[in-house]
C-alpha cells in the first residue's frame, strides 16, 4: 500500500487503508450475530469494503453518483460508507423509520442511483415508491431474508456483490490496483457525505459535507478526548443523524476505535452492558428513560435494598460531582463514598452498561440538571457538547474538570464563536458544511460568505467562557404582563418526572403559561400496576383522575420551584392536560430526532389550547394519526383540563386562585 | 379427557398420497353423550395452508387433538404420510414431524424464551441425559449444533431482546411467538396453529401472518391453522374447512367458502 506515504490521510478511505496496515488484528466492527459477538478486524473490513466496492463498480456506479444508505446500524453499512465513497461516490443515509413518502423525497431530491438497505422492510418501501424515482436503478440488500422470490433484475444481495467483486479481482489482475488508484484520486474537497436534516420547519435540507469536514471535524473530536484505538463505542442512533456518522465511522476511522453494532434496537441495553463501551453518546432523553427504568424498578425493590439505595444517592449527590472532578472532599466522606460505590454506584452502573465509560456526552436538547448531576454523581464522567449537522457536529464541548449542568461548553478546537446582536449565536469551524445541496436560498440564508453560521439557537457565554443556550431563538417569548417567557425552561422541569415522556409549554402572548403533558407509559404503567388501576389503553391511562391527581401534584412542586426564581415566578403553570396520544414522528409531531415541533403542535392541538385558556374543564378532539406502514386512522378523546394551584413569588403561602 | 379407546394397529400400510400429507376420513369423536366430531372427512395438500374454520364449540380444536394423537377418536381413519392409521399417538405424530401451538399457550412460564425453544429440539438430541449432565465431548457439540438452530429461530422471529427473559414475564402476543418458535425448532412437516392470533393487536397480527407465511414458503412446512379472525383466513390460507357442531359443512377455496350459505347460517344463526 504504497499511497500511505505520499499522500495526506484526507479521506475517509484513506484513513480505513492506514488502519488496515497499522492496526490489521485490532478490532474495528463487532456486531452481535445469532447471539454470539463477531469482530471485523481491520483488515477483514478492508477486504470486505475492497470487495463490495469493486463489485459496486461492476454494477455500474460512478464516481459523483449518489447511494443512499438504509438500516438499522450494521458492520456492512458502515462497510458500505468507506465502499462508496472509496471510488468517489456520495453517501446519502436516510433515516431507517422514514415512512415511504418521506424517503421517495429524498431519494428524488439526492438523485440517488443505488440504494444499499437493511432488509425487506425497506426493500417493500422502495419498491412501493419505485415509479416516483425512476433514477434509483439498483438495489442491494443486506439480510436476505423473504426476499428470496423478489425479481432480482434490479434487486442484489449484499453477499452477491460481494461476490461479483470477488470474482473481477481474480479474473482481472488489476482490479485491486484499480481500486487503491481510486481512493488515491480522492480529495479533502470531495463531497462524501449528505445528510438530510429533519428540519423542525419544511422539507429536509441536504447538507453536503467533505471529506475535510468529516475527518477534521473527527481528528479534531479524538484529539479533545483523547480517543485512541484503545476505545470502543455502540452504534445505536441513526445512521442518517449527522452524530453517528461522526462518532461512528468519522471518528471510530481516524482513531482506529472499535464499534459495536446491537443486535436489534430492543436488545440495546443488554448488549451495552456486555460490550461496556468507553465511548457513549445518547440524547437526554436516552438518560432520561434509563433513569425512570430504574426508578421503577427499585420501586418494586425490597426494604434493605431501597433504603440502601436511597441513602447512598443522598451520598453521592452530596459528594460525587466533587470527587469526579478532583476537588478537595472530606476523608469521611470520600470513605462513606467508596462503600456506595461498592455497593450501589458500580453496580447501576454495570446494570446501565456504563462500567467501563471513560466519556460520555449528551447534546441535542437541555438535560435536566438534577438527570445530569445523577450520573455525575454516580461518577460517570457525562459531559454536554452543542453541536449542529452543518458543522460537522462540533460547535463546542465541555473539558474534563469544567462541566456544568447549565452550558454547552467552550468552544472545540478550531472552533470560532460569536453572538449577533439578536442574541443569535454564530460559528466557524473547518467542520462547517459546504451547502445545501440545490438549496441556494437556504444556503444564504444560513452562511455567510466568510463562512459563518447561523444557528438559530439564542445564547450567551457566560463568565467561566461556556456557551449558554436558552432556547431556539424564535421560540423565547414573553407573556402579556411582559415576564419572560422560555418554553424549553418549563417543560424541562416537567420532564425530569419520570411519569412525563414529553411536555408543551404555551403563553407566548397568552395571560398567563399552560402545559399539554404526555405520560410515559412504561413509568405511568408501573405505577398503575401497583396501585390497582385497571386501564384497557394508553388513551385510558392518560384520562385516569388518579393520573391526572399525581401529575398536578408534580406540577404543584414545578411552580413551588418556579416561585423561588425571581424572573420565572410569572412562568408558574396555572392549568394543563393530559394528551390522549403520544406525540410522534409519524405524525409530524415530532422529528426524526424526537424533538417536539412546537408549531405543529399548536395547530393540530388548536382546540385543546383554546380551552386550556377559555376556563372550560373538558375539551373533545380527534386527530389524524399515521402509523409506520403508512395507513392513517383517527384517535378520538374527551379530555379533562385541571387547574394547578400556584404560588406567590417568594412568599411560601399558596394562592390557591382561579385559572381565569 | 381421552377417549377411551384401546389402541388399533394400523390397518393398511402404504397408500397412494398424490401430494396429499394427511388425510382425515369419516372421523368420529364423542365424550360420553357429547358429540364432538360426526363423520368428518378433509385432507391437507404439501406445502398448502388450510384453516379449519367455524363457531365455537364447532369441534376445532379436537380436530387438531385427534391430528396429533392426543384424542382418539371411535370412527374412521387418519392418514399421514400415506401410513393410515385409526387414530395418531402424539409421539408418533411428534416424531413423524408434527408440531403444533396451542389456544392457550401451554410454555414452561418459569423458563426462558431460549429454554422454551430449546425444548423444541428434545427429539433430535441424540446423546443421553448423562452425557448432557456433563457436558462433554459430543453431547456439548451437539448442544452448539442445536443452539443454533434455535438462534436461527430467534432471530427470524425477531425475539433477540427476550432471549434471556422468562416467558411468563411477557406479554400474551411475544408468548404467542415463542410458543411458535417452540414448534418451529421441531423443523416439522405439518404445523398446526390454534388461534395463533387471538388476543393479538393489528400490528401483532401483521408480523405472524407475515412469519407463517415465510414459514411456508422458506421451510416448505404445511400448516393447519384454527383462526377467528376472517380477515386472516381469507388472506393466508390456500384452502378452508368449515365445521359446525361437528359436521363438515363446507370445504374449498376462502371465496367459495365465504359465499356458501351453510356457513353464513353458521355464523350468522338462521331463523327457525
Amino acid at each position: 500500500m504504497s499511497l500511505e506515504s505520499s499522500a495526506r490521510l484526507d479521506t475517509v478511505p484513506k484513513l480505513l487503508l492506514r488502519n488496515a496496515a497499522q492496526f490489521r488484528a485490532r478490532p474495528a466492527l463487532r456486531h452481535k450475530d445469532l447471539g454470539i459477538w463477531q469482530t471485523w478486524t481491520w483488515e477483514a473490513l478492508l477486504n470486505e469494503v475492497r470487495a463490495f466496492a469493486v463489485g459496486l463498480r461492476k454494477l455500474g456506479l460512478e464516481r459523483g453518483d449518489a447511494v443512499a444508505i438504509i438500516g438499522d446500524n450494521r458492520p456492512r453499512l458502515y462497510a458500505t460508507f468507506a465502499a462508496v465513497q472509496s471510488i468517489g461516490a456520495i453517501s446519502v443515509p436516510i433515516y431507517q423509520d422514514s415512512v415511504a413518502d418521506e424517503m421517495a423525497y429524498v431519494l428524488d431530491h439526492a438523485e440517488v442511483k443505488f440504494a444499499v438497505v437493511q432488509n425487506q422492510e425497506q426493500v417493500d418501501k422502495l419498491i412501493s415508491i419505485a415509479e416516483r424515482v425512476p433514477q434509483l436503478r439498483t438495489v442491494i440488500y443486506e439480510e436476505e431474508r423473504g426476499l428470496d422470490g423478489y425479481d432480482h433484475t434490479r434487486l442484489h444481495a449484499f453477499a452477491h456483490v460481494q461476490e461479483l467483486g470477488r470474482q473481477e479481482m481474480a479474473e482481472n489482475a488489476g482490479a485491486s490496483g484499480w481500486w487503491l488508484d481510486e481512493i488515491g484520486k480522492g480529495k479533502g474537497s470531495d463531497v462524501s457525505v449528505m445528510l438530510y436534516t429533519s428540519g423542525t420547519t419544511g422539507r429536509p435540507k441536504g447538507v453536503m459535507l467533505t471529506h475535510d469536514n468529516i475527518v477534521l471535524s473527527a481528528q479534531n473530536g479524538n484529539k479533545f478526548d483523547n480517543f485512541t484505538f484503545r476505545d470502543t463505542l455502540l452504534a445505536y442512533l441513526p445512521m442518517a443523524w449527522v452524530g453517528d456518522h461522526i462518532f461512528s465511522y468519522g471518528q471510530a476511522f481516524a482513531g482506529a476505535m472499535c464499534v459495536a453494532c446491537p443486535e436489534s434496537p430492543e436488545t440495546i441495553i443488554e448488549d451495552r452492558r456486555e460490550i461496556a463501551p468507553t465511548y457513549f453518546f445518547a440524547p437526554p432523553r436516552v438518560y432520561e428513560n434509563l433513569l425512570t427504568q430504574i426508578m421503577v424498578r427499585m420501586e418494586d425493590a425490597g426494604r434493605l435494598k431501597s433504603w440502601m439505595f436511597h441513602y447512598f444517592l443522598k451520598v453521592a449527590r452530596g459528594c460525587g460531582e466533587k470527587i469526579l472532578d478532583g476537588k478537595p472532599v472530606g476523608l469521611w466522606k470520600r470513605l462513606l463514598y467508596a462503600v456506595g460505590n461498592v455497593c450501589v454506584y458500580a453496580p447501576l452502573r454495570n446494570r446501565m452498561g456504563f462500567s467501563k465509560i471513560r466519556v460520555a456526552y449528551t447534546a441535542g436538547e437541555a438535560i435536566g440538571p438534577e438527570l445530569f448531576r445523577f450520573y455525575r454523581s454516580l461518577g460517570m464522567n457525562l459531559k454536554q457538547l452543542y453541536g449542529q449537522t452543518e458543522a460537522s457536529v462540533y460547535v463546542t464541548l465541555q473539558p474534563d474538570g469544567e462541566v456544568y449542568a447549565d452550558t454547552v461548553g467552550k468552544p472545540g478546537p478550531d472552533v470560532e464563536i460569536a453572538i449577533a446582536d439578536s442574541g443569535e449565536v454564530l460559528y466557524r469551524s473547518p467542520g462547517v458544511f459546504l451547502k445545501y445541496y440545490k438549496n441556494d436560498e437556504a444556503t444564504e440564508a444560513t452562511k455567510t460568505p466568510d463562512g459563518w453560521v447561523h444557528t438559530g439557537d439564542a445564547g450567551f457565554i457566560d463568565q467561566h467562557g461556556h456557551l449558554k443556550i436558552i432556547d431556539r431563538a424564535k421560540d423565547v417569548g414573553r407573556l402579556n404582563n411582559g415576564a419572560l417567557f422560555a418554553p424549553k425552561y418549563l417543560e424541562n422541569k416537567m420532564k425530569f418526572y419520570p411519569e412525563v415522556r414529553e411536555a408543551v409549554a404555551f403563553g407566548q402572548g397568552r395571560d398567563y403559561v399552560t402545559m399539554l403533558v404526555n405520560i410515559d407509559p412504561v413509568s405511568v404503567g408501573s405505577w398503575a400496576e401497583r396501585n390497582n388501576v385497571a386501564y384497557a389503553s394508553y388513551q385510558e391511562l392518560a384520562a385516569h383522575p388518579q393520573v391526572y391527581d399525581m401529575l398536578a401534584r408534580r406540577l404543584e412542586e414545578v411552580n413551588r420551584q418556579l416561585a423561588e426564581e425571581p424572573q420565572m415566578a410569572a412562568s408558574q403553570i396555572h392549568r394543563f392536560l393530559i394528551l390522549h396520544k403520544e406525540l410522534d414522528a409519524d405524525d409530524g409531531e415530532m422529528t426524526r430526532t424526537q424533538k417536539v415541533r412546537r408549531s405543529t403542535v399548536i395547530e393540530r392541538y388548536a382546540p385543546l389550547i383554546d380551552a386550556l385558556y377559555d376556563g372550560s374543564t373538558r375539551c373533545r378532539i380527534s386527530t389524524a394519526v399515521t402509523f409506520e406502514d403508512g395507513r392513517k386512522g383517527v384517535v378520538e378523546g374527551d379530555l379533562t383540563i385541571v387547574d394547578v394551584p400556584t404560588y406567590q413569588a417568594r412568599a411560601a403561602e399558596t394562592l390557591r386562585e382561579a385559572a381565569e | 379427557m381421552k377417549a377411551d379407546v384401546k389402541p388399533k394397529p394400523v390397518i393398511s400400510g402404504e397408500v397412494e398420497t398424490g401430494g396429499i400429507l394427511l388425510a382425515v376420513e369419516n372421523v368420529s369423536l364423542s365424550f360420553g353423550g357429547v358429540k364432538a366430531i360426526r363423520g368428518v372427512s378433509f385432507d391437507i395438500r404439501k406445502g398448502e395452508i388450510r384453516a379449519i374454520i367455524g363457531p365455537n364449540g364447532a369441534g376445532k380444536t379436537s380436530m387438531l387433538n385427534v391430528i396429533n394423537g392426543f384424542y382418539h377418536p371411535q370412527e374412521g381413519t387418519i392418514t399421514y404420510k400415506g401410513k393410515r392409521r385409526h387414530d395418531m399417538r402424539p409421539y408418533l405424530a411428534a416424531r413423524g414431524g408434527i408440531a403444533r401451538t396451542f389456544q392457550n399457550v401451554a410454555l414452561f412460564k418459569g423458563m426462558s424464551t431460549l429454554d422454551n425453544i430449546m425444548t423444541g429440539r428434545t427429539l433430535k438430541m441424540r446423546r443421553g441425559l448423562l452425557a448432557h449432565a456433563l457436558h462433554f465431548g459430543p453431547a456439548r457439540w451437539e448442544e452448539v449444533r442445536h443452539r443454533e438452530a434455535v438462534e436461527r429461530i430467534i432471530d427470524f422471529l425477531e425475539i433477540a431482546h427476550i432471549r434471556k427473559t422468562p416467558v411468563g414475564k411477557l406479554p400474551y402476543g411475544l408468548q404467542k411467538r415463542v410458543e411458535l418458535g417452540r414448534a418451529l425448532a421441531m423443523e416439522p412437516e405439518l404445523l398446526l396453529l390454534d388461534e395463533p392470533m387471538a388476543g393479538m393487536n393489528l400490528e401483532e397480527k401483521q408480523d405472524m401472518c407475515r412469519f407463517i407465511l415465510t414459514v411456508k414458503d422458506m421451510f416448505d412446512t404445511t400448516i393447519a391453522l384454527i383462526e377467528h379472525d376472517m380477515g386472516v383466513v381469507m388472506d393466508l390460507s390456500d384452502r378452508v374447512v368449515v365445521l359446525d357442531y361437528g359436521r363438515k359443512i363446507a370445504d374449498g377455496t376462502p371465496a367459495d367458502v365465504q359465499g356458501n350459505r351453510d356457513v353464513i347460517d353458521a355464523y350468522l344463526g338462521v331463523a327457525h
